[in-house]
């Protein structure tokens, strides 16, 4: 059994999230998402329910933790379909925690989110809430990407085993080696189908002051500030796209129409090329955008102009709510922004893993955006 | 054949007579505070003129917003208990989680969650525990209630659990009104267990509804089958119905949408039906209204099941122009338009003033517009432009362009060009395309399921007798019956062929 646990931090420290904070969190996380990562709706039900039970959702700076304080991240894993319709226990992620905990003999300290893009925004802080652990305010990827190895903790040297994984009914699967992050998904996935296809993963835990240095910083603050903007400039009938951008030094590149959109499977993955017409100051151009699960590369006129890593985030152009790629339909109307990545996401070790070539576009060369900084400057 | 088609409104209830395709009589009195002296002011008019020597009325079809009114008014429904047949699945998430508050105080539930439910592949989650249904029905029966709505895990792919834990309710409560989520919904359990619920919560109001209506046919002397519209443009007999009056919520923009389709003689076309507050832009494929295929709120609650794909826009005839700054809405007078808008003696300034200064229609003291400068008047015309052209745009499924047909009160509001549209057609009778589009319609049935382990053909063949078999129980004859809708998708993502299944049947009502 774990030894008792000792705070590793000082709780005058953690914000306390409020239900305001997760419905902006909601929609931040969407956005975030780039047209991928899942839904978060049902994530947000369960932490609703876990605060009506009288759990708290505390988040807290990386910097304000003991550097030696044990970390794990925890996600969903399966197909969507199977989660809308056998829904989760609810403990699946509290589960995993234990586990861990009984497998490193040792008290976990606190949780980390490895996707702060859709789903996987809201899943390591309901176990955070159930498991009395603060969230940490990073993720891995500061967006959605489609696979596991595709963290900033696993580029920059995290091994993601050993790992646990819970499904409903309280298996527990011990995964105690990957040689490679990849063999890792592929032993997951195969154990995800046997557990009816939805099941929580925590991944090994690390230490506070790697999660400090190679984590996405300021996570939940910023998908949280996104949303409540987007809340705040519908109320008021601002323009909520405008508020997005101020936030996160991103620009609106492109307004248009969805004239095309063609879809495929390539490698178990839903692929698709997306086409716009212009309108507004864009009138006359055309843009298309490249689809796997996320959006990854726009072009203006058949000129690349944002690629992955950077984000490429459409928006409802009335609502400023995010479009996801399986809601995308001929006639919708779009507002296109593309939101500079963060620096941990652009170095060369980085861009093997998530750059253009990762995703099957070895022609196509990163080129970054002015960063938010730079641009302010 | 002669038929009468009333369609309920908020504001109108309009009724019609025809024989074959001709009208021979149409009414538009005020919807009454009771709704059914309304009604019945309606159907004395226009059965007022059948001789006593005249062949007698064949069928009536009424098209309501009872059910929807009562869900967004929190009124009139009554009080239920859930099942979920699913656990250790969703037991964090308990039925009528996501419903708004004073809704979910309106029908005041009780809430059970028992072992059992189905996984993917159509084996069992875990076995069901007959002893855990026998004891929530006790407390159910105990409480008072019998209407009952029980929801299971992938129940749309393999019904057992559904249908034996009814049989359990049934042993204990005798008079226990059911509904099975599975008959309702798709995937999506808290959704389809939503349109269970609320189903459940419908069914007395169905039932004195239903009687109301047959009342109000009996004193107007008419013995014929009476039918309510449904959501997806058919009918299905009043008893029928009444069981089911979720699949009434969007029975008013289907009706108009099929009312248009008749007027027009066109079965593809879009259709944009101007009302008092908002429109809605919908679109007619072969005749029916598209189906939508995502999630639709009523009243709060998300459901997902069969409704039409409408898009609203917030532009009516009351719709209130910002004097200042010509801009448009979001606020209505909504029926107090006769009071408040400036034509009319008010001192609001709505779309329809803008239309009456530009000569777009006659109506009210044009005078009383005079003073608008006609610059003004041509920027809110050009922005009502854009808010149509617009939502036109994207409710189309392809760039090319289709014929947009516009009904309803406001409908002067839509321009004569509409880019994207290759005509906007305008129809006689338009006031009354609800109750013409109720008293033209045609009984249907659907199956929508997902299937595993067993064949293409054999799954075809399965969803087809089901669909016709659920035609007929609502009032269609069999021989008449053709299957319009055949949609088969494999479920990629998942191992065992499994694949979803959706078959469609419509046919002509059955005359005994």
């Amino acid at each position: 059994m774990p030894e008792a646990r000792k705070l590793k931090y000082d709780e005058a420290h953690v914000r306390t999230l409020t239900v305001e904070d997760l419905d902006a969190l909601e929609i931040g996380a969407g956005i975030l998402g780039t047209g991928g990562g899942g839904n978060p709706y049902q994530g947000k039900l369960l932490a609703l329910e876990a605060m009506k039970a009288g759990y708290e959702m505390n988040v807290l700076a990386t910097d304000q933790i003991a550097p030696d304080a044990l970390c794990m991240s925890i996600g969903g894993i399966g197909a969507p379909v199977v989660g809308v319709e056998r829904l989760r226990e609810g403990r699946e992620g509290l589960r995993c925690l234990r586990a861990m905990e009984d497998l490193i003999r040792a008290p976990i300290d606190a949780m980390v989110c490895e996707e702060i893009g859709g789903a996987n925004a809201i899943n390591p802080l309901v176990t955070a809430a159930l498991g009395g652990l603060p969230m940490l305010d990073c993720d891995g990827m500061g967006r959605a990407f489609p696979e596991m190895q595709m963290t900033t903790f696993s580029i920059y040297g995290h091994s993601s085993t050993p790992s646990v994984m819970c499904d409903l009914h309280g298996n527990v699967v011990i995964f105690n080696h990957a040689v490679s992050e990849v063999w890792h998904e592929r032993m997951a996935r195969a154990c995800v189908v046997a557990q009816g296809g939805g099941a929580m993963l925590a991944t090994a835990p690390m230490l506070a002051h790697f999660v400090h240095r190679y984590g996405i910083p300021k996570s939940y603050t910023k998908a949280i500030a996104i949303g409540e903007a987007v809340i705040k400039a519908r109320k008021a009938q601002e323009d909520p796209i405008a508020a997005v951008c101020a936030l996160e030094g991103g620009r609106r590149i492109f307004n248009g129409k969805i004239t095309d959109l063609k879809r495929h499977l390539r490698g178990g993955f839903a692929v698709g090329d997306l086409e716009l017409a212009g309108f507004d100051d864009c009138i006359g151009q055309v843009a298309g955008v490249a689809i796997q699960n996320e959006f990854l590369i726009f072009r203006r006129n058949g000129k690349v102009e944002v690629t992955v890593p950077d984000l490429i985030v459409l928006l409802d152009v009335d609502t400023g709510y995010p479009i996801t790629t399986e809601m995308l339909r001929y006639g919708q109307r779009v507002a296109v922004l593309a939101i500079p990545c963060h620096d941990l996401l652009r170095s060369a070790q980085a861009l093997e893993v998530v750059g253009p070539k990762a995703f099957g576009y070895p022609e196509i060369t990163f080129t970054p955006l002015p960063s938010a900084v730079r641009q302010a400057a | 054949m002669k038929r009468i088609g009333i369609d309920v409104g908020g504001t109108n209830t309009d009724a019609v007579l025809i024989d074959g395709d001709t009208i021979l009589s149409s009414i538009k009195v005020p919807t009454t505070q009771d709704v059914m002296s309304g009604v019945k002011a309606a159907l004395a008019h226009v059965s007022g003129r059948i001789g006593p020597s005249d062949r007698p009325i064949d069928a009536v079809m009424i098209g309501t917003t009872h059910f929807t009114n009562a869900v967004v008014e929190r009124a009139r429904l009554e009080r239920v208990a859930a099942i979920r047949v699913a656990l250790p699945s969703g037991s964090s998430l308990p039925p009528m989680c996501d419903w708004p508050e004073d809704l979910r105080a309106a029908v005041d539930p009780l809430i059970f969650m028992v072992h059992g439910g189905h996984e993917y592949d159509g084996s069992p989650l875990v076995p069901m525990i007959p002893d855990e249904i026998r004891e929530a029905a006790m407390k159910i029966r105990d409480a008072g209630i019998t209407s009952i709505a029980i929801s299971a895990t992938f129940s749309p792919l393999t019904t057992e659990c559904e249908v034996t834990a009814a049989e359990i309710v049934r042993s204990i409560i005798p008079d226990a009104r059911i509904t099975l989520s599975h008959t309702l919904g798709r995937i999506g359990l808290l959704e389809r267990e939503n349109v269970a619920l609320l189903n459940a919560a419908l069914q007395s109001l169905g039932k004195t509804t239903v009687q109301a209506f047959s009342d109000a046919l009996r004193e107007a002397s008419i013995s014929a089958p009476f039918f309510l519209t449904q959501n997806d443009g058919t009918v299905a007999l009043a008893d029928v119905a009444a069981s089911n009056p979720v699949h009434s919520f969007a029975s008013g923009p289907t009706n108009s949408m099929r009312g248009a389709a008749f007027l027009t003689g066109l079965s593809d076309a879009m259709v944009v039906d101007v009302g008092g507050t908002t429109s809605d832009i919908g679109c007619l494929v072969g005749g029916f209204p598209r189906e939508a295929n995502n999630i639709v709120h009523v009243g709060g609650v998300r459901t997902l099941f069969r409704m039409p794909d409408l898009l609203p826009i917030a532009l009516g005839g009351g719709t209130i122009i910002d004097t200042e700054t010509g801009k448009i809405g979001l606020r209505s007078v909504g029926h107090r338009i006769l009071s408040e808008a400036r034509v009319f003696g008010g001192s609001t300034l709505t779309t329809s003033d803008v239309a009456v200064a530009a000569g777009l229609i006659k109506m009210g003291d044009r005078d009383r517009v005079r003073d608008l400068d006609p610059a003004f008047v041509e920027a809110c015309l050009a922005r009502i432009r854009d808010m149509v052209t617009n939502s036109f745009d994207q409710m189309k499924t392809s760039a090319e362009d289709v014929p947009l047909i516009a009904v309803g009160g406001g409908a002067f509001l839509i321009p004569d060009r509409i880019a994207g549209a290759s005509e906007v057609l305008r129809v006689e009778n338009a006031g009354v395309a609800n109750a013409l589009g109720a008293a033209m319609a045609q009984v249907s049935g659907e199956v929508d399921q997902v299937f595993s382990g067993v064949s293409r053909d054999e799954a075809l063949t399965t969803a087809e007798a089901g669909a016709q078999n659920a035609a007929v129980a609502s009032g269609a004859g069999r021989e008449s019956l053709k299957t319009v809708e055949v949609e088969d998708i494999p479920v990629a993502y998942l191992p065992g062929g499994a694949r979803r299944v959706r078959v469609r049947v419509i046919g002509d009502i059955a005359f005994n």
